[in-house]
C-alpha cells in the first residue's frame, strides 16, 4: 500500500518528502559540506572536480553546474541546503526565489513589496 | 514552583538580523519593521523572564540529513551562534539552563513525548533572529534560553496537534520544577512563505491573520489544520506555524492578547508577532 501524499497536486510546489530525501541525500550532502571555507574555497576552484567527489547522478552535477535550482529541487534538492550554494556564489535568498519563479530579481522585489504572491488554491 | 507567564509568538527570518548586524534599521525597507517591536521591547524590559523555552527549526545547520529529530532540547550551558556559511552573526553567546532543561526533558519523556536530548549544539538564525528582534543588541542576552528544535524540514513536520499537545506537557513538566523560575516560551518562524518552486513569494494575508485570531482564541481548532492545508495555503514553508502550537499549548486556555502585529515583506516571508500573558 503507498502513502497518502495529498500535496502533489499544488501548483509550483515540491514537498521534501522522506522518497525525495532519500533520492536527495547525497546532493545535500554535498550542499552541507559547503558550510566550511576550505570546502567553498576548493568547490569554486574546480567544480566539476569537486563535484565528483561526491556520489551524485549526473543529473545532480549538472544541474548544480547549472544552477537550476528547480531541477535540484526536483531531483531531491531541499531548499535550505540549495542555500548553500547560493551563498557560496554570494547570492541572496531573494536571489535564488526569483530565478525559480523565472522573474528577475528586480520584479520579484516589487511583487513582494506589493505583497507577495496571491495563493492559487485550485 | 517554576511558572510560563507568557508566550511570544515571532518570525524568524534571516534578512532581520542581517538588517541588525549590518546597521540597516533605519532604511526605509525595514523602519515599518522594527517599528512593530517598539512595544515588545519595552514590555520585555518590565517583563524580562529567568529563562526563555525557545520553539526554533534549525536550517540544516547544527543537523543534516545524517541526523533529523523531530523534537530536539537543548541541555547544555552554553550554545554558540552558527556559522551559517558567511561567518557567525555577532550575537552573544547563549547561555542554557540545564537543569530546567534536564526536568522538562524528564518529565516530556514520561509523558509519552520522546524528546532527542542534545548536548552540543550551535544554534542558527531560527533561534538568534527572534532573540535579536525581542532584545535588541545587548552585550549578553539578559536571560537563560532553552533551546527547542523542531524539524520541518524534511516532511512531515510533527502535526499541529501533536504540537499542541507537546505543548501542554512542557507547561505540566515546568509546573513541577522546583525552584522559583519565571519561564516565557517562545514559538518561532511563519508566517506564510514559500521559498522555493514557481510559486515562490506566495503571502497569504487572510491565513495568517485567521491564524493570528485563533491562535488566541481558539487553538484547538488551529491545532487540527492538515499539513496539506498550511503548505496550500501558507506556502511550503508556512508549515512552520505549527511550532506556534506548542507555544499556545504551555499557555493557559484563556490568555490576555498584549500585542499583535503583522508586516509583509521581509525578504519572502510575512512577519507575525504576538504576545500573550497568562492569568496571574
Amino acid at each position: 500500500m503507498s502513502l497518502d501524499k495529498p500535496y502533489l497536486d499544488i501548483p509550483g510546489t515540491t514537498v521534501f518528502d522522506a522518497d525525495l530525501a532519500r533520492k536527495g541525500y547525497h546532493l545535500n550532502s554535498f550542499c552541507m559540506s559547503l558550510m566550511k571555507p576550505q570546502n567553498r574555497a576548493r568547490f569554486k576552484a574546480n567544480q566539476r572536480a569537486y563535484l565528483d567527489e561526491w556520489q551524485m547522478s549526473e543529473e545532480q552535477k549538472q544541474a548544480v553546474l547549472a544552477r537550476d535550482y528547480n531541477r535540484l529541487i526536483e531531483l531531491g534538492g531541499n531548499i535550505y541546503f540549495l542555500a548553500k550554494i547560493f551563498a557560496t556564489d554570494g547570492n541572496s535568498f531573494q536571489y535564488a526565489a526569483a530565478s525559480m519563479t523565472g522573474m528577475s530579481q528586480e520584479d520579484y522585489a516589487k511583487m513582494m513589496l506589493r505583497g507577495g504572491r496571491a495563493p492559487e488554491l485550485g | 514552583m517554576a511558572t510560563i507567564t507568557a508566550g511570544i509568538a515571532c518570525s524568524h527570518v534571516p534578512a532581520i538580523g542581517a538588517a541588525m548586524d549590518l546597521g540597516k534599521t533605519t532604511e526605509p525597507y525595514w523602519v515599518p519593521l522594527f517599528k512593530g517591536f517598539e512595544f515588545s521591547r519595552r514590555w520585555i524590559a518590565q517583563n524580562t523572564p529567568d529563562v526563555v523555552f525557545l520553539v526554533y527549526n534549525d536550517h540544516a545547520t547544527a543537523f543534516s540529513l545524517d541526523l533529523i529529530p523531530t523534537f530536539a532540547i537543548g541541555c547544555a550551558d552554553e550554545f554558540k551562534p552558527a556559522d551559517e556559511g558567511w561567518g557567525p552573526r555577532p550575537v552573544p553567546v547563549v547561555k542554557g539552563h540545564p537543569e530546567l532543561a534536564s526536568h522538562i526533558t524528564q518529565s516530556v519523556i514520561q509523558s509519552d513525548f520522546d524528546l532527542t536530548v542534545v548536548n552540543r549544539m550551535d544554534v542558527d538564525h531560527g533561534l538568534t533572529v527572534p532573540l535579536s528582534l525581542m532584545f535588541g543588541q545587548p552585550q549578553a542576552w539578559p536571560c537563560k534560553v532553552i533551546p527547542f528544535a523542531v524539524n520541518v524540514v524534511q516532511f512531515p513536520p510533527p502535526s499541529g496537534n501533536r504540537c499542541y499537545q507537546l505543548g501542554r506537557a512542557i507547561r505540566r513538566a515546568v509546573d513541577s520544577f522546583d525552584a522559583k523560575l519565571e519561564v516565557q516560551i517562545w514559538g518561532t518562524g511563519g508566517m506564510s512563505h514559500q521559498l522555493q518552486g514557481p510559486r515562490a513569494g506566495l503571502i497569504n494575508k487572510e491565513f495568517d491573520n485567521r491564524f493570528l485570531d485563533q491562535l488566541v482564541g481558539d487553538p484547538e481548532a488551529l491545532a487540527r489544520i492538515p499539513h496539506v492545508q498550511y503548505i496550500r495555503e501558507a506556502g511550503s514553508e508556512g508549515i512552520e506555524l505549527v511550532m506556534w502550537l506548542i507555544m499556545r499549548g504551555a499557555l493557559d486556555a484563556q490568555v490576555r492578547e498584549v500585542h499583535r502585529f503583522y508586516h509583509v515583506p521581509a525578504s519572502n516571508t510575512a512577519v507575525g508577532h504576538m504576545i500573550l500573558e497568562n492569568a496571574r
